[in-house]
């Protein structure tokens, strides 16, 4: 998989972080541009965050991020602001859908070890297995993604797998079997 | 092989083949809807998706794009955002729902689009609201929507379902918004993630159809895919007023599985409130500490229906009117709505009694049109999320409940338990 392995550093936070503390809908009235959006990040859930954003960093949250809004804007002001995976200890769907279609990696790991500031990287084992590394000897082994998904993640999100394909015919007929 | 749950059903049919819960599956959505807040992201997709720029809509006929989230308050960009919906659908031939017209869900439910048996998408979260109507309804975002633009069609999981079983009837002055509070509180903000609420149960035939549009619309709030009714003689009044013959009812079989199961006895479910900052923050309004309300705020695709509104102005004249201090405003969710309020004098009621009346849409829920709340202040709403922010200001806190809790808040000047049903 092309887009491992990813490395950075781990900037934390907590369960159930919205899509509205992601990103206001106040400040997406004015612009859905993520390169302008980007300096409010996460402002309402920690005030100042997008200034102290290094490229590279990877977002490390608890249960259900992204929950709230179906805002598509939450994700491509992530990847805006360098930000190339989210792990999490679960995603709400609509985040989860947003995010693999857009190309951000989306990905579901017991976060509780993970330390604000650790480096932190992203790869895939001889197995096949999704790790991530943090300061333990021990490796994280997160959930692995399905098929269709990776494929997907693969060519560069939805966008770039309709803009070769035009529909999802070739998958429906892969996907039955 | 085991029974489907109505999800699965659905969906089985949608394909041609049966598909279980946690199958990857390629849908062709009946019904799409898209607001002026994700279609402009939607059409900056399609034209990543076709070389540069848009195309028409595979299925012009299958769409609405609801222009409800920004109106003249929102400002110039937002209307400029607004105005792509707007011109993409005018010259497409898409049905547009323009400023005024109401909530985009409200629309769909009220037109008669929401059938037994579809699967419907919307660009907002609020989308589940639809299954009220025994229909398979889940948000999706704005590269979603530019697929279904370009080929009618979209990527879905199958979902698990969790089985809601309701046995009995709301005690009087309890409503199905503290209903939806309740479960939020058992569930939690995460507890029934990427799956399909299921509501069935003798206890179901007692709500009507306000009562199961509340539950499906606030079943994203605990992280569902769908929240998905049964369709029985109340669906089918419904339907029959709307003049909708043509469509599917899909049951449950008896030997479905469901992922876990739930039982509430709808006599037991008190007047509920949810606190800041959080859905799932919930407590029996009996348990509040008395706080101070600045503003009250009656509206959205939660509670901006003709019932809430008669609710709370019951609860309010019975009390006086508003008091002294406390900034009532009012959004219905539809121009519908709002004329409906007007032929029974409930809104000249409001205004007398110094409401803001805003215009029917998103309002002030999202922080998008309209009033916003002042820093330091206390808002109550009849909303489905109390986020930080939400409204637009993020050092105002905003606290959840029924119209009837609302309105006895506003009339009162202050959060207490006093009268509400203990």
């Amino acid at each position: 998989m092309s887009v491992l392995p990813i490395h950075g550093r781990a900037r934390v936070f907590a369960d159930d972080i919205n899509t509205d503390y992601i990103i206001s809908s106040h400040r997406k009235k004015e612009t859905i541009d993520p390169q302008v959006l980007k300096q409010y990040l996460l402002e309402d859930a920690r005030p100042g965050f997008a200034a102290t954003l290094g490229e590279g960093d990877i977002l490390v949250a608890g249960k259900n991020f992204g929950c709230g809004s179906a805002m598509e804007v939450a994700v491509t002001v992530v990847l805006a602001a360098g930000i190339r995976a989210v792990v999490a200890q679960s995603f709400s769907r609509t985040y989860l859908r947003n995010a693999l279609n857009n190309g951000l990696l989306p990905v579901v790991a017991d976060t509780r070890a993970i330390a604000e500031g650790e480096q932190l990287a992203l790869r895939m084992d001889e197995q096949g297995r999704l790790l991530l590394d943090h300061g333990q000897a021990q490796p994280i082994v997160c959930e692995g993604l399905p098929e269709f998904v990776l494929n997907m993640l693969q060519a560069g999100g939805l966008v770039a797998y309709l803009k070769k394909h035009r529909s999802f015919d070739q998958t429906l007929a892969s996907s039955s079997d | 092989m085991n029974g489907l749950t109505i999800a699965e059903k659905i969906l089985s049919r949608s394909l041609g083949r049966t598909v279980q819960a946690g199958e990857l599956v390629i849908c062709q959505p009946d019904f799409a809807m898209g607001t002026d807040g994700s279609i402009p992201m939607a059409l900056d997709y399609l034209k990543q998706m076709n070389d540069g720029h848009v195309c028409p809509p595979r299925y012009p006929e299958r769409l609405l794009f609801a222009l409800d989230h920004y109106g003249t308050a929102s400002g110039p960009k937002a209307l400029g955002l607004q105005g792509q919906a707007r011109d993409y659908a005018h010259a497409h031939g898409v049905w547009v729902a323009d400023v005024g017209q109401g909530i985009g869900h409200q629309l769909v439910l009220e037109s008669g689009l929401a059938r037994p048996g579809r699967v419907m998408v919307g660009a907002d979260s609020h989308s589940t609201s639809y299954g009220a109507f025994n229909t398979f309804a889940t948000g999706i975002g704005s590269s979603d929507l530019a697929g279904i633009l370009l080929c009618g069609q979209v990527w879905l999981k199958v979902p698990a379902s969790i089985r809601i079983t309701l046995q009995g009837r709301l005690a009087p002055g309890v409503a199905a918004k503290d209903l939806a509070l309740h479960l939020s509180r058992q569930l939690r903000a995460d507890g029934a993630n990427y799956c399909a609420l299921e509501f069935g149960g003798s206890g179901v035939a007692s709500l009507d159809m306000d009562d199961r549009i509340v539950l499906a619309n606030m079943a994203v709030e605990m992280g569902a895919k769908v929240g998905v009714f049964p369709c029985d003689e109340v669906t089918v009044s419904c339907l029959e007023a709307l003049g909708v013959r043509d469509y599917q009812p899909v049951a449950a079989d008896s030997d479905a599985r469901y992922q876990s199961q739930l039982e509430i006895d709808l006599g037991q479910v008190r007047p509920q409130l949810a606190l800041p900052h959080r859905v799932d923050n919930v407590i029996d309004v009996r348990d509040v500490s008395a706080t101070k309300v600045d503003m009250v705020y009656l509206g959205t695709c939660t509670g901006g229906r003709v019932k809430d509104y008669r609710e709370a102005l019951t609860e309010l004249q019975a009390r006086g009117g508003i008091a002294d201090g406390v900034h009532l405003v009012v959004t219905p969710a539809s121009e519908t709505v709002r004329a409906q309020l007007e032929r029974e004098g409930v809104l000249a009621a409001f205004e007398h009694m110094g409401a803001t009346i805003q215009p029917p849409g998103c309002g002030s829920c999202c922080g998008t049109c309209g009033v916003t709340p002042a820093s330091q202040s206390t808002v109550l709403s009849t909303a489905n999320r109390n986020f930080k922010g939400r409204m637009g200001n993020a050092q105002a806190s905003i606290y959840l409940a029924s119209p009837r809790v609302c309105a006895i808040a506003a009339a009162t000047g202050e959060l207490n338990a006093d009268g509400v049903p203990a």
